[in-house]
């Protein structure tokens, strides 16, 4: 795509044009030319929206619980992005994106923009593109934005990162109090939710992930995680309960990170960390290209292969010719 | 970053068809090649199906029927699919249909029909060689 071409796709996309808003993600998740000019752009008109995060195991009920989030949301007027992230097989790359299918119910809504991604290969349930997708869902203009990811806390690049409010949905059966004193949950999550709850064995569940927090050695003034019941699946509408109170623990949340100062913290971090992630990705391009052609990064491989040379022994001797050497010069 | 393009495709039922066992082989089948399916079940609207569409910025929309309402639905798909300017959607049919609703289909807008019984490596190819974008 011509450049002049992504001003106007951006000026669009700004402007509130949903399909332009589709076609922006797509060029910056296949990091197609210009995705970088689509991101420089894009970035003064981010920051507004709250995130929330919610993850978990597979069969918890995130998707379902999303969908009655985003139902409470729209009652409240506000206007919500969707990003739905499953898993890409490691093996084909290919993936099934599943979780739209329980969001039937906000199809013509027009205030509502649902879109499946798969992780690309990544381990933590978030590709890199993530982040830059939700930043242009936010330039586009939504209040809130919901990210449902599979899987929870296993490398840098996770949702509890990026959101304001993390969700870490449960179901009863999943363990004992060792599970939910197991490290991962009570780090990441904001509010824990015990969804199914009308199932077999969610009281005591509920009652050991209490006191999992209880006995977490949570500094004075942080938060403290929010052990919730949630019933999102019933033949009784009127036994379906625990959203409202879910929703209200998020603007709690999130009026305490206002009150005590910790969102300023949590954009540094998450600044410092995206810096770090996109530094990554642009530097192993610049080099692989600057590679290209000499057959010297066949010959490094080969070298390695041949038991002659070493991984790091080989990324020190690059980047002192190639990094080192520049700035130098 | 990745720059290799992945084909996104969208695979649903519409209508009342409660059948979807061919539907979800044929997700199956397409994520094994490699392809990023977004799967919308059953009992789908027009409306909403091309929306999914819109939003996902699909290359390719995947119709499964087999109860026979195929030349009920699918003339509807294509109208909401120009109404959205969709002309850059490829669109594929596929499931039971009788030999004789090939051509209509073909003649409504569908690019291609794949019947019950088409091999996995004949609807890949073909998506593979004819996406629009």
């Amino acid at each position: 795509m011509m450049e002049n071409n992504i001003d106007e796709m951006v000026r669009k996309l700004l402007d509130g044009d949903r399909r332009m808003l589709a076609r922006t993600i797509t060029l910056v998740e296949n990091g197609r030319k210009g995705h970088r000019n689509v991101m420089r752009q894009v970035y003064p008109h981010t920051g507004k929206a709250m995130i929330v995060g919610i993850t978990g195991a597979g069969g918890a009920g995130k998707s379902t619980l999303t969908d009655i989030l985003i139902a409470k949301f729209r009652k409240m007027g506000k206007t919500v992005g969707v990003v739905l992230v499953d898993p890409s097989s490691p093996f084909t790359g290919g993936a099934m994106l599943g979780d739209r299918i329980r969001m039937k119910k906000h199809a013509q809504d027009k205030g509502v923009y649902i879109r499946s991604i798969a992780s690309r290969g990544t381990m933590g349930g978030l590709s890199r593109a993530t982040y830059d997708i939700i930043r242009i869902i936010e330039a586009f203009g939504v209040d809130i934005i919901i990210v449902e990811t599979l899987g929870t806390g296993q490398d840098e690049i996770d949702i509890v990162h990026f959101a304001h409010t993390c969700l870490v949905v449960f179901t009863p059966g999943m363990g004992d109090d060792i599970q939910a004193m197991k490290a991962g949950i009570l780090e990441i999550a904001d509010l824990i939710i015990m969804n199914k709850a009308d199932l077999e064995g969610a009281e005591t569940f509920i009652r050991h992930l209490k006191g999992a927090v209880t006995a977490a050695d949570i500094p004075e003034g942080a938060w403290v995680p929010k052990v919730l019941p949630s019933i999102c699946v019933s033949d009784k509408p009127a036994n379906i309960k625990g959203q409202d109170e879910i929703i209200e623990a998020i603007y709690e949340h999130f009026a305490f990170l206002h009150k005590s100062k910790s969102l300023d913290a949590i954009k540094f971090q998450r600044l410092e960390l995206e810096l770090g992630l996109i530094l990554n990705s642009e530097l192993q391009n610049l080099i692989f290209k600057g590679l290209k052609g000499t057959g010297l990064k066949k010959k490094y491989i080969n070298a390695i292969l041949g038991g002659e040379n070493d991984p790091y022994s080989v990324v020190r001797e690059i980047l002192d010719t190639y990094v080192l050497h520049r700035k130098d010069a | 970053m990745e720059n290799d393009k992945k084909i996104k495709v969208v695979i649903t039922k519409v209508g009342l068809d409660g059948h979807d066992r061919g539907a979800k082989i044929v997700v199956s089948l397409l994520k094994e090649a490699g392809m990023e399916v977004v799967y919308l079940g059953m009992f789908n609207q027009v409306e909403d199906i091309v929306q999914a569409v819109v939003d996902e910025d699909a290359d390719v929309l995947g119709l499964s029927y087999l109860s026979g309402e195929q030349l009920i639905f699918t003339p509807k798909i294509v109208e909401e699919m120009k109404k959205n300017e969709l002309d850059d959607v490829l669109l594929i049919v596929g499931g039971t249909i009788p030999v004789e609703d090939i051509p209509l289909l073909e003649e409504m807008g569908v690019e291609r029909v794949f019947r019950a019984g088409s091999l996995s490596s004949e609807f890949v190819e073909y998506i593979e060689k004819n996406i629009k974008k």
